[in-house]
């Protein structure tokens, strides 16, 4: 009751007081090959809602500061893995780091993601991420034609139902202290795309996959530091997903469950 | 006529030779050695610093007692060669993770020298360990020495 009228009074005395925006202080990493040297930190002040993206307080400094910030961004959702950036010391989605689950009482660092060649501001050339995404042959390889459907079981498309979630944003493999010190480990992303069709029963490709990983600077060089599985926005065990492929290469095959379909024809 | 380019080249994997695959089995060493070194260091703890007078009882006599039974022999050798090159193929990933060039081989080398000389010194002390030396002077060796009691 009391509340009520609380509530009440003080929307007639402030209309929407309780929505007020508040100032967030961002300092954003920036780096403009044709000027500078060296990356630089550069403070910029924004006006947030506490429902607001990381990615909103961005698009306020481009669209009303300064239009020479740069990041990549497509489909702003969480989706197209274009906008993963090192938020706050971890490496994020800025459209799915809501600005109320972040210290604002303390500024916001934004960079970019370590470890890939950077091109300007938060942009980093993805280039050697998709060289070692290409390497795991990340696509279906059967002999039989493409006839009738591929049946699979329940438990067989378990297996590797975590890995297919893969959005390749490079979270994980450029949070990983091994990929930053010379770059030439394949990395989780790429590893996680191994395991999505290592672990597939349709697939046949499997030996050269586990082949390719058992390489000096495939799994072995994984020092399970848990890096990946915290980075990830869509919330993949991805050390898992490693060590899955670490026990295979050991077993010499991938070790998936029997087919329990019993295929009896559906009588009309 | 053209002829067309296979789509992909299939991959050749490094390994077609065969050829041992160092990274895979230095990995399994890892998990197999520190498995027995757990057994090995705290059995090795236990019966140096808890048993009987516990800490106190550790002394010349003490090590030559232990020694002069070949199951501690076998015991210290296995914890020294499985605890030397434990620690010397982490210090090489260590290695190869943060140095580059020259100054990776030279660590290496350092780090490969340390573990060699170490296994070699400490494998030659516990398998020509002899408490009593023949010809050696009494006030050298231990009271319990045959040389000491005549």
């Amino acid at each position: 009751m009391s509340d009520v009228a609380v509530a009440r009074d003080s929307s007639s005395a402030m209309p929407e007081a309780s929505i007020e925006p508040f100032t967030v202080t961002l300092i954003i990493r920036r780096f403009d090959p044709e000027v500078d040297a060296e990356p630089h930190w550069q403070d910029f002040d924004v006006k947030m809602y506490a429902t607001d993206r990381v990615l909103d307080a961005l698009h306020q400094v481009k669209w009303e500061q300064d239009g020479t910030l740069s990041f990549r961004r497509s489909c702003a959702h969480g989706v197209c893995g274009s906008d993963a950036m090192r938020i706050n010391g971890r490496n994020r989605l800025a459209c799915k780091t809501l600005i109320k689950d972040l210290d604002i009482t303390k500024p916001i660092y934004i960079e970019a993601i370590k470890g890939l060649p950077l091109e300007k501001d938060l942009i980093v050339d993805m280039e050697p991420f998709f060289e070692s995404y290409r390497a795991i042959q990340p696509f279906l390889i059967a002999s039989d034609k493409p006839e009738k459907e591929r049946i699979q079981s329940v438990a067989q498309r378990a297996v590797f139902d975590d890995t297919t979630k893969c959005i390749l944003c490079a979270a994980c493999t450029s949070s990983c202290p091994v990929f930053w010190t010379d770059g030439q480990y394949f990395g989780p992303a790429a590893i996680v795309n191994a395991h999505r069709f290592i672990f597939d029963s349709r697939d046949e490709g499997s030996q050269v996959r586990l082949d390719i990983l058992n390489d000096k600077e495939g799994v072995w060089r994984c020092r399970t530091t848990f890096n990946c599985t915290e980075a990830c926005p869509r919330g993949i065990e991805v050390t898992k997903a490693i060590s899955d492929v670490k026990a295979a290469i050991l077993r010499g095959n991938p070790g998936l469950p029997p087919s329990d379909l019993t295929l009896t024809p559906v009588s009309a | 006529m053209t002829t067309i380019d296979a789509p992909r080249s299939p991959h050749t994997p490094a390994t077609a030779t065969r050829k041992v695959n160092w990274e895979k089995w230095g990995w399994i060493y890892m998990r197999a050695s520190g498995i027995l070194l757990v057994v090995l260091i705290f059995g090795h703890l236990f019966v140096n610093l808890f048993l009987g007078t516990g800490v106190r009882a550790i002394d010349f006599a003490f090590v030559a007692g232990k020694w002069a039974s070949p199951f501690w022999k076998v015991w210290d050798v296995a914890m020294l060669w499985l605890a030397l090159i434990h620690g010397g193929n982490g210090m090489r990933t260590v290695i190869n993770d943060y140095a580059h060039g020259r100054g990776r081989t030279v660590l290496l080398v350092l780090v490969a020298a340390s573990v060699i000389g170490l296994i070699v010194l400490g494998t030659l002390v516990l398998t020509t360990f002899d408490p009593c030396p023949a010809g050696a002077p009494g006030n050298l060796v231990p009271s319990f020495c045959p040389v000491n009691s005549k």
